[in-house]
């Protein structure tokens, strides 16, 4: 939308604020959601189905956690990695966090640059972004590899309760799917960026619609809600 | 009217490029998150129990997840109508959470009862 058609009188986005913007927005002709593309609009609608998606298996993770009458393992001890003769607890779960968070900040940069038509930085931190991101999934890959050594298997486990076992491939595997198909994503994103795509409104080769920075910001929503999730398995899962 | 509808300008102008703010805020949010994250993994290292850790461990969990959504997916200079379109659903499922958590009190009451493990 023009600047021009955006300032005129009857513009009615300057008009109410507060509830009634609400009832305006959402009664009015054409389109709820004012000033937001479809593609980020509809980026939000999927990252909230996601949402239940996640919701649903951190309730059924809650539900059998507290319905078992057999003690559930120790996260504390089993997460723990041999550190110089000490067992430091929850250590490497400590490290995918901050790993993650990283790759948040250099994310929400990576979409600050692409708006200042910075190319070169903005595909760097892309691709340190999606660096952090396999690193991630490379811890978690290390973490599933001793887990499965230790005897820890979706139908049991030597710690205790069954249920820790499915709940942890499939909570952990979900997300870690999630951070995979992100870092491809990335990739992606970063090699428009980089080429210029969205200076010189190059038309995708699967939607052949034009490009545009805010493509970059997109898919940061997505990275960050990858991130936003871990926020949530960190806590219920792990320091549960 | 006509004054008010200018004064907009500026700022549906600069929103129709983007969401453009400065680098600044991102490294404090950053330097948060780090922060709230390593003090929840201290909770667990100082083996806090019982009801403050629940305290804590969520306190950290939301405190991060609103920073998160807030401001590096720029939720906080969105329109309200998405605002509330996004975030109201998910809320709605603390209902379900509640709902759960009795029926997972009822089943572990259960078993206890007929298998005997309470005994």
């Amino acid at each position: 939308m023009a600047p021009s058609e955006l300032a005129s009188a009857t513009d009615p986005l300057a008009q109410s604020k507060g509830w009634p913007s609400i009832v305006a927005d959402w009664s009015s002709d054409q389109r709820a959601f004012k000033q937001v593309s479809w593609g980020k609009a509809m980026m939000w609608i999927f990252l909230l189905s996601d949402t239940f998606v996640f919701g649903c298996f951190l309730l059924s993770y809650m539900t059998v956690r507290m319905s078992t009458t057999v003690p559930w393992p120790n996260a504390s001890e089993i997460f723990a990695l041999n550190i110089g003769g000490n067992d430091v607890p929850l250590i490497l779960i400590a490290i995918m966090t901050f790993v993650l968070i990283t790759s948040s900040g250099t994310m929400a940069m990576a979409v600050n640059f692409g708006y200042r038509r910075d190319r070169a930085k903005s595909a760097i931190l892309l691709l340190v972004t999606a660096v952090f991101g396999a690193m991630f999934v490379g811890m978690q890959a290390f973490e599933w590899t001793k887990l499965i050594e230790d005897g820890v298997r979706p139908w049991g486990n030597p710690f205790g309760a069954a249920q820790f076992g499915s709940s942890f491939f499939m909570i952990t595997g979900f997300h870690g799917f999630h951070v995979s198909v992100g870092v491809l994503f990335l990739i992606i994103v970063a090699r428009k960026v980089w080429r210029g795509d969205y200076d010189n409104s190059r038309k995708g080769f699967f939607t052949s619609r034009k490009g545009h920075y805010e493509a970059v910001e997109i898919m940061g929503l997505y990275w960050h809600f990858v991130d936003l999730v871990w926020v949530f398995i960190f806590a219920v899962f792990y320091l549960w | 009217m006509q004054q008010t509808a200018e004064q907009t300008v500026p700022q549906t102008a600069q929103h129709a490029e983007g969401q453009q703010h400065s680098i600044g805020v991102y490294f404090k949010i950053w330097g948060l998150l780090f922060v709230l994250s390593t003090f929840s993994y201290l909770v667990d290292y100082f083996h806090v129990q019982g009801y403050l850790r629940w305290t804590l461990i969520l306190v950290f969990m939301v405190l991060k997840a609103g920073l998160i959504v807030a401001v590096f997916m720029h939720m906080v200079w969105e329109r309200l109508a998405l605002i509330y379109a996004i975030l109201i659903p998910p809320l709605l499922v603390l209902v379900f959470v509640a709902l759960m958590v009795f029926e997972a009190d009822y089943t572990f009451a259960t078993r206890n009862l007929f298998s005997g493990a309470g005994q």
